[in-house]
C-alpha cells in the first residue's frame, strides 16, 4: 500500500498513465485500482488552504451577518466601546487571508499534483467528463445503484468546487471594492476594484450583491458537508481523513460490474 | 451681449464692489474648493483676467429644488457667482425675459460663443412618445437639450435627474426619463448629484470651473472628486457611535436622544456620496443625520428604486416578490438544508432496504 502511494508520489509529474495502473478507480480516462490503496491526493499546500478557507469562511460569514444585522445597541459612553470596529476589523481580516490564500491556491495549481488544478478547469469539452456528471447526478437522484470512485473530485463535486472558486472571486472583488470606499480614491484596493462600481454605480447595489452572495456560501457550504459525509459512508472511498491526511483511501470494488445497473 | 466681453473683475468693479472685498470673495472661494496657501491669488489672477463665461441653464422634467438650493449658497453667495463669477445668459425660472425674447438669447448664445459657453442641466429629458412628455418652447424638450449641447464646451448635469433619472426615471418610468449623459454623448459632462445638490457644492463646481477653465477632476461616475470622493458615513459625526456599536433601534429611543448612529433605521450614509456631513446645509446649519433623520442616498444612482429609506437592507425586486437578501438567503438555505436531509433520509433507507448491497460486511 505505501510502495503504491510512493510510487503514486515520485511518478505524479507523468499524468495519467500512471494513475491508469491502478485499477478499479476511475478518474477522467476510466482508470482502475486494485482492490485496497492509498493515493496521495491533497498535498499538505492544499490541505492547508482547504482548513485555511474554512476558518475565514466561518469568520467572514458570522461577521459579514452582523455588519448587515447589527448586534442589540450598547450603551454608556461611545468611548467605551468599541464593538462594531472589532467586527468590521476581523472581516476583513479575515477577508484579507481569504484573498491571499485563493491566490496562492492558483499559484499552486501551477505547481501541485495534477488533482490541483482540478478546481480551476472546468473540463466542459471532455465526454468522458460530461458522462462522468450525467452518471454521478443520476447517483445523487438515486436513480443508479453504486457511485463511481474518483481519485479526485467527482464531476458534481468538480463543478461545484469551481462554483465555488468562481462565488469566492465574486466575494473578494465586490468586498475589496466596498473595503475601497473606505480606504479612499487613491487607494490601491480602488484602483484594482474599483471598476465594480461602473457595473453597479450605487455601492448599495454591491452591498446587496456581497450579502446574498454570503448565503450562496452557506448553501455551498451546506452541500459541500454534507456530500463529503455521505461519500465518506457510501462511494467506498475516503473523503473526511483525505482532506486531513491528504491520502484517501479506496476500499471494496467488487461491485463494479454492476455500475451502469438501476436499482 | 453686444458689448465686448468683459472680464469678472471688470464687472465686479462696475458693480461697485472693492478690491478689498473681491480679495475676501477670492480667500472664501479657494477656501471652499479646498485649494492650497496660493489658491486665493490663482483665483484672483483669474477673474482678472478671463472673460466671464455664458452659462446657459436648462430645465427638463424636474421640481427646481436644484435652483433652490443654489440661489442659497451662502459661500459664495449666489449673487456673487451670478453677477460677478458667471454671465448666466438664459434660466427660464428667474429670468426676466420670457417668450420668443427668451428663446432668442439661446440662439444667440450658441452662435456667439459656440464651443465656449457651459451647459448647465437641471431636470432630464423624457424620451417616451417621441419626447411628448415634456415640451419646452413648442418643442420636445430633448430636441432643445441636444441643440444646445452640440455647440458647448462643457455640460454640467445639475441634480440626481439629469444624472442619474431620480424620481421620475423610477420603476415603471412611463415617460422613459433618462440621464443627459443617455443623450448627450460627445461633451464632456459633470454630474452634480444630489436632490438637491448642496448649494455650496454648486457654486463651488461653477467657481472652479470658471477660475481654471477646465472641469474638475471626475471620478469614475463623472462626478468632482473634490466634493463626492468619500461617504456621508466616512465623516459623519455620528461615526464613533457605528463604531461602538450603538444605534438607534427604534425613532425616539433613548439612542435617538443620546444621538446614536442611525444604521438600524436605515441611513443610506455608507453607501452615499456626498459632502453633506462635512459643508452641512443652508450655510452649514445642519443635515438630515444632524436633524435625526437617516440619508436616504439621494445623490446615489436610482434611490427611489431601492426599497424603503428606513431599511438596512434593501428590497431586491425578483418574480413580483419583495424580500431582502437575508429573506431570500434564509429561504434558499433552509430549503437547500431541508432538501438535504430528505435526501440523506431517502439515501438511509435505500442502505437499511438493500441488503443484497456491497456493504453487507
Amino acid at each position: 500500500m505505501l510502495s503504491i502511494r510512493t510510487t503514486l508520489r515520485e511518478q505524479r509529474g507523468n499524468a495519467m498513465a500512471q494513475a491508469s495502473g491502478l485499477p478499479g478507480v476511475i478518474d477522467r480516462v476510466d482508470e482502475r485500482a486494485p482492490r485496497r490503496q492509498t493515493v496521495y491526493v491533497y498535498q499538505a499546500p492544499v490541505r492547508i488552504w482547504h482548513w485555511t478557507t474554512v476558518l475565514c469562511i466561518l469568520v467572514l460569514g458570522v461577521t459579514g451577518y452582523l455588519i448587515g444585522s447589527p448586534p442589540p445597541s450598547l450603551s454608556g459612553e461611545a468611548s467605551a466601546h468599541y464593538q462594531m470596529g472589532y467586527i468590521r476589523f476581523a472581516h476583513f481580516a479575515a477577508g484579507y487571508v481569504l484573498a491571499i490564500g485563493l491566490v496562492f491556491r492558483f499559484v499552486w495549481a501551477f505547481f501541485g499534483n495534477r488533482w490541483s488544478r482540478q478546481i480551476f478547469v472546468l473540463p466542459v469539452w471532455d465526454r468522458t467528463w460530461i458522462r462522468g456528471l450525467i452518471y454521478e447526478l443520476k447517483w445523487y437522484m438515486f436513480l443508479v445503484r453504486d457511485p463511481k470512485k474518483y481519485i479526485g473530485h467527482n464531476p458534481v463535486g468538480h463543478a461545484s468546487m469551481f462554483g465555488l472558486v468562481l462565488l469566492l472571486v465574486f466575494m473578494i472583488c465586490t468586498g475589496f471594492a466596498m473595503y475601497a470606499e473606505g480606504a479612499g480614491r487613491e487607494s490601491w484596493q480602488y484602483a484594482m476594484f474599483g471598476w465594480v462600481f461602473s457595473i453597479f454605480p450605487n455601492s448599495q447595489d454591491v452591498h446587496t450583491w456581497h450579502h446574498l452572495g454570503l448565503w450562496a456560501v452557506v448553501i455551498f457550504v451546506v452541500g459541500h458537508v454534507y456530500a463529503a459525509v455521505r461519500e465518506d459512508i457510501l462511494s467506498r472511498q475516503s473523503m473526511i481523513s483525505a482532506i486531513v491526511s491528504g491520502e484517501r483511501v479506496f476500499r471494496d470494488d467488487f461491485r463494479d460490474g454492476f455500475k451502469d445497473r438501476a436499482p | 451681449m453686444d458689448a465686448p466681453r468683459e472680464t469678472f473683475y471688470d464687472v465686479i468693479r462696475r458693480q461697485g464692489i472693492t478690491r478689498r472685498s473681491f480679495v475676501k470673495f477670492c480667500s472664501l472661494t479657494a477656501a471652499s474648493l479646498g485649494l492650497g496657501a496660493n489658491g486665493a491669488a490663482t483665483v484672483a489672477h483669474a477673474l482678472e483676467t478671463k472673460p466671464r463665461i455664458p452659462v446657459i441653464w436648462m430645465h427638463g422634467l424636474e421640481c427646481t429644488c436644484c435652483s433652490e438650493s443654489f440661489i442659497r449658497s451662502a459661500h459664495p453667495l449666489v449673487k456673487d457667482v451670478v453677477l460677478s463669477m458667471i454671465s448666466l445668459d438664459y434660466d427660464d425660472t428667474i429670468m426676466a425675459a420670457a417668450g420668443h425674447q427668451a428663446d432668442a438669447i439661446l440662439q444667440e448664445t450658441r452662435q456667439k460663443y459656440k464651443g465656449q459657453y457651459i451647459l448647465a442641466v437641471e431636470g432630464n429629458p423624457p424620451l417616451n412618445e417621441n419626447g411628448m412628455y415634456c415640451i419646452d418652447g413648442g418643442r420636445p424638450f430633448v430636441e432643445k437639450l441636444t441643440e444646445m449641447a452640440a455647440d458647448a464646451m462643457a455640460v454640467i448635469a445639475w441634480g440626481a435627474c439629469a444624472s442619474w433619472g431620480c424620481v421620475q426615471a423610477a420603476k415603471p418610468n412611463p415617460t422613459q426619463a433618462v440621464p443627459i449623459d443617455k443623450v448627450i454623448r460627445d461633451k464632456p459632462i459633470i454630474k452634480v448629484p444630489g436632490c438637491p445638490p448642496i448649494a455650496e457644492v454648486m457654486t463651488g463646481v461653477v467657481g472652479y470651473v470658471v477660475t481654471f477653465g477646465r472641469l474638475p477632476e471626475l471620478d469614475r461616475q463623472g462626478r468632482p472628486k473634490m466634493f463626492y470622493s468619500q461617504r456621508i458615513h466616512d465623516k459623519c459625526y455620528r461615526r464613533p457611535h457605528f463604531d461602538a456599536g450603538q444605534f438607534v433601534e427604534a425613532w425616539d429611543d433613548e439612542g435617538a436622544r443620546q444621538g446614536h448612529c442611525l444604521y438600524k433605521m436605515g441611513c443610506k450614509g455608507p453607501t452615499t456620496y456626498n459632502a453633506c456631513s462635512t459643508t452641512r446645509w443652508n450655510g452649514g446649519v445642519s443635515f438630515p443625520i444632524q436633524s435625526g433623520h437617516g440619508c436616504i442616498g439621494c445623490s446615489e444612482d436610482a434611490f427611489w428604486d431601492k426599497g424603503s429609506f428606513y431599511d438596512r437592507l434593501t428590497n431586491i425586486s425578483a418574480f413580483g416578490i419583495e424580500a431582502n437578501a437575508d429573506q431570500i438567503g434564509m429561504v434558499a438555505a433552509g430549503t437547500v438544508a431541508a432538501g438535504l436531509a430528505v435526501h440523506a433520509g431517502v439515501t438511509a433507507v435505500r442502505r437499511l432496504t438493500d441488503k443484497s448491497g456491497p456493504h453487507g460486511h
